[in-house]
């Protein structure tokens, strides 16, 4: 159990001096002890490699890793305490059930009676109890995943609990039951669990701060409702949410933003906006209603609506501009030319991906 | 809707059993004819029944007495080979190189032996084993060991099992090699966030993980050893005495040497059979091994 710190931590796995070139760009950030964190991200955004960096399969190439402000970058694997799950289940042929969820404890030398405490109770809390004297091989790739998370939840005395993308090979309905079985698993447990994926679903029903990232970069961290409500970055805007946030090329100048010659009011003035950079918009589709044309409300017209069975969304056009919206429940439009009513409060402005915040 | 039944597809099937029939069944089918008759040269054959193999199980007899000798050889040097062999080509594939330059080096360098023919190895290890101009013999002599296979027994066998393991044991490396390779490097992740030692690694992943390739290579080995002819041929010529006679040897004498055709037919066809049967053992053995009783239906 540890407080871990990244202190400029990058790598690269070429000898490239770029930083642009990094698999991960330079990050400095603090996992509290005792927290649930998503690394959330597309394919290929380095998430894996973050989380590789921190359990030390892989070293870093610049940049400190601490635990509990001990410096630990340069040990290895084996002495930093860490527990990590795979993507695909890693079962030891050989071995029982049993015997696959006591090595981890076995190798560090706990004493016998201590081992079949801790394995029992895992085996318990994962449902493996009447599986405990097969072989493993014999199992299921479901099953087989689940003695790989007993695996990693196995050692009481973790610093942290890393999981890469850990419910990829479990069928939807298991998928469930084993995410709500893991968040419980984290209250009880009292452990610092680092959760990677790239489904946004998973991410934000398991943690408390979700750690979106981008090309190599942590582009924000932060709660579920704060990446929802105020995404710091138009990509976390894009990624998190479905359908995802509304970017839209504007020109804005105080409390005004000017999409293809519409004008939107804003809830706050923006008069310092960098000079040269590329500005926009974003709002997301739920807090853009569709209405009935009318004095105030942006014209457009609708395209599609898309039925999602609780909440419809519109598709709609602002001159050349696409994006979506939401259609109030028993609202259906008469033809297509429709209003756009903003919740001005949730309109933010973004300068070069970043949010810019108003006065 | 009925299934259209065409007999005329057997005709596709018939060119692969002609060719079966040319190149197995009938020499198979000649040498179990061979082996019920008595030939007196001249193509005179007289009908023996299960003479010869009465004669070949029965120890008191000549023919018995020379097949129980030699098959206690071949049984004591298969055994020694797979001992040998197995252990040291799995130590040499973990030693490999998994990455880089030396990767194609190593393999080239393994291969070799691999890639000589039976009887040029056989030349090589004659000459390189002499006391006189062999260098190994020579070393040896001159730093006080008396190594002569030509006259001694044990050395003679030394030099045959020595000769093999430096001829074959490439084979269960590659082999081993191969089967260490495709393990993913997840797993030897997993090992080291588990906290295992290097003997654990080896005894929980490596090992299991070598399975298959190792039932291959133990197979090859074993059969390859127990048919094994040139080498100690060229060699020892089945000597000092019949110290390195091996059942092939013994074979080539009785057929070729002393043409009794009946005989040698009996003899291969028991060498044959003993063969196939050790093979099966061995792949039962090493397919079940570590494999989990079915639990009873309903009982888990």
């Amino acid at each position: 159990m540890a407080r871990i710190d990244l202190e400029g931590l990058a790598h690269s796995y070429g000898n490239g001096s770029d930083v642009e070139s990094y698999a991960l760009k330079p990050v400095t950030m603090t996992w509290r002890q005792g927290g649930a964190y998503a690394l959330l991200g597309p394919s290929g955004c380095g998430k894996t490699t973050l989380l590789n960096l921190i359990s030390g399969i892989l070293t870093p190439s610049h940049g400190k890793i601490l635990f509990d402000g001990t410096d630990i970058t340069q040990r290895s694997t084996r002495e930093r305490n860490i527990a990590q799950v795979f993507q695909f289940p890693v079962i030891y042929d050989t071995m029982t059930v049993g015997e696959n969820l006591a090595f981890p404890l076995k190798n560090r030398g706990v004493p016998k009676a201590e081992i079949d405490k801790r394995v029992a109770e895992i085996a318990r809390l994962l449902d493996l109890t009447p599986d405990l004297n097969r072989k493993a091989t014999r199992l299921t790739a479901d099953a087989k995943q689940k003695i790989s998370l007993g695996r990693g939840l196995v050692r009481s005395d973790v610093a942290a609990v890393l999981f890469d993308e850990p419910l990829t090979v479990i069928d939807p309905e298991l998928k469930w039951q084993l995410r709500s079985k893991l968040k419980a698993l984290h209250r009880e447990l009292d452990l610092t669990m680092i959760y990677v994926t790239h489904d946004q679903t998973e991410a934000l029903t398991f943690a408390d701060t979700v750690v979106v990232m981008h090309d190599g970069r942590v582009v924000q961290s932060g709660t579920p409702a704060e990446l929802f409500d105020k995404p710091a970055h138009t990509f976390v805007g894009y990624f998190i949410g479905s359908p995802g946030m509304n970017i839209l090329s504007a020109e804005v100048k105080g409390r005004e933003a000017r999409i293809d010659g519409h004008t939107l009011t804003l809830a706050r003035s923006y008069d310092a906006l960098p000079a040269g950079a590329k500005i926009e918009i974003g709002v997301r589709p739920e807090f853009v209603d569709v209405a009935a044309p009318g004095p105030g409300l942006l014209d457009a017209n609708i395209e599609r609506v898309d039925d999602l069975g609780r909440i419809r969304f519109a598709r709609v056009r602002v001159g050349d501009v696409k994006f979506a919206a939401r259609l109030p429940a028993g609202f259906s439009p008469s033809g297509s030319a429709i209003g756009l009513k903003f919740n001005p409060a949730y309109v933010h402005v973004y300068a070069d991906s970043r949010l810019v915040e108003g006065a | 809707m009925d299934k259209t039944i065409n007999n005329k597809a057997w005709f596709l099937v018939l060119p692969v059993f002609l060719l079966v029939a040319f190149s197995a069944i009938l020499p198979l089918m000649t040498v179990v004819n061979y082996s019920m008759q008595d030939t007196f040269g001249n193509n005179q054959f007289f009908w023996n029944g299960v003479g010869w193999f009465k004669e070949l199980l029965d120890p008191s007899t000549d023919l018995g007495g020379r097949f129980l000798a030699s098959l206690w050889r071949n049984l004591i040097f298969s055994a020694a080979i797979l001992a040998i062999e197995v252990p040291l080509g799995i130590v040499v594939a973990l030693a490999m190189p998994r990455q880089g330059w030396t990767v194609a080096f190593t393999l080239v360098v393994l291969a070799l032996p691999l890639l000589i023919p039976w009887n040029v190895v056989g030349t090589i290890w004659q000459i390189f084993g002499r006391p006189d101009i062999g260098l190994f013999g020579y070393v040896l002599n001159h730093i006080g060991l008396d190594y002569n296979y030509v006259s001694n027994e044990a050395d003679a066998w030394f030099t045959v099992i020595l000769m093999d393991v430096w001829h074959w044991t490439s084979l269960v490396a590659l082999l081993c090699y191969s089967g260490l390779k495709s393990i993913p490097d997840a797993y030897y992740q997993a090992a080291q966030i588990d906290g295992a030692s290097r003997w654990a690694v080896f005894k929980a992943i490596q090992l299991p993980k070598m399975h298959r390739v190792l039932l291959i290579a133990v197979l090859l080995r074993f059969m390859d050893s127990f048919m094994i002819y040139t080498e100690p041929f060229v060699v020892t010529g089945g000597g000092p005495g019949n110290s390195t006679t091996f059942i092939s040897i013994e074979l080539v004498k009785i057929a070729l040497g002393q043409f009794d055709l009946g005989k040698a037919a009996a003899l291969s066809l028991v060498y044959n059979l003993i063969i196939l049967i050790v093979c099966w053992v061995f792949y039962t053995i090493m397919t079940n091994a570590g494999a989990e009783r079915r639990p009873v239906e309903g009982g888990a």
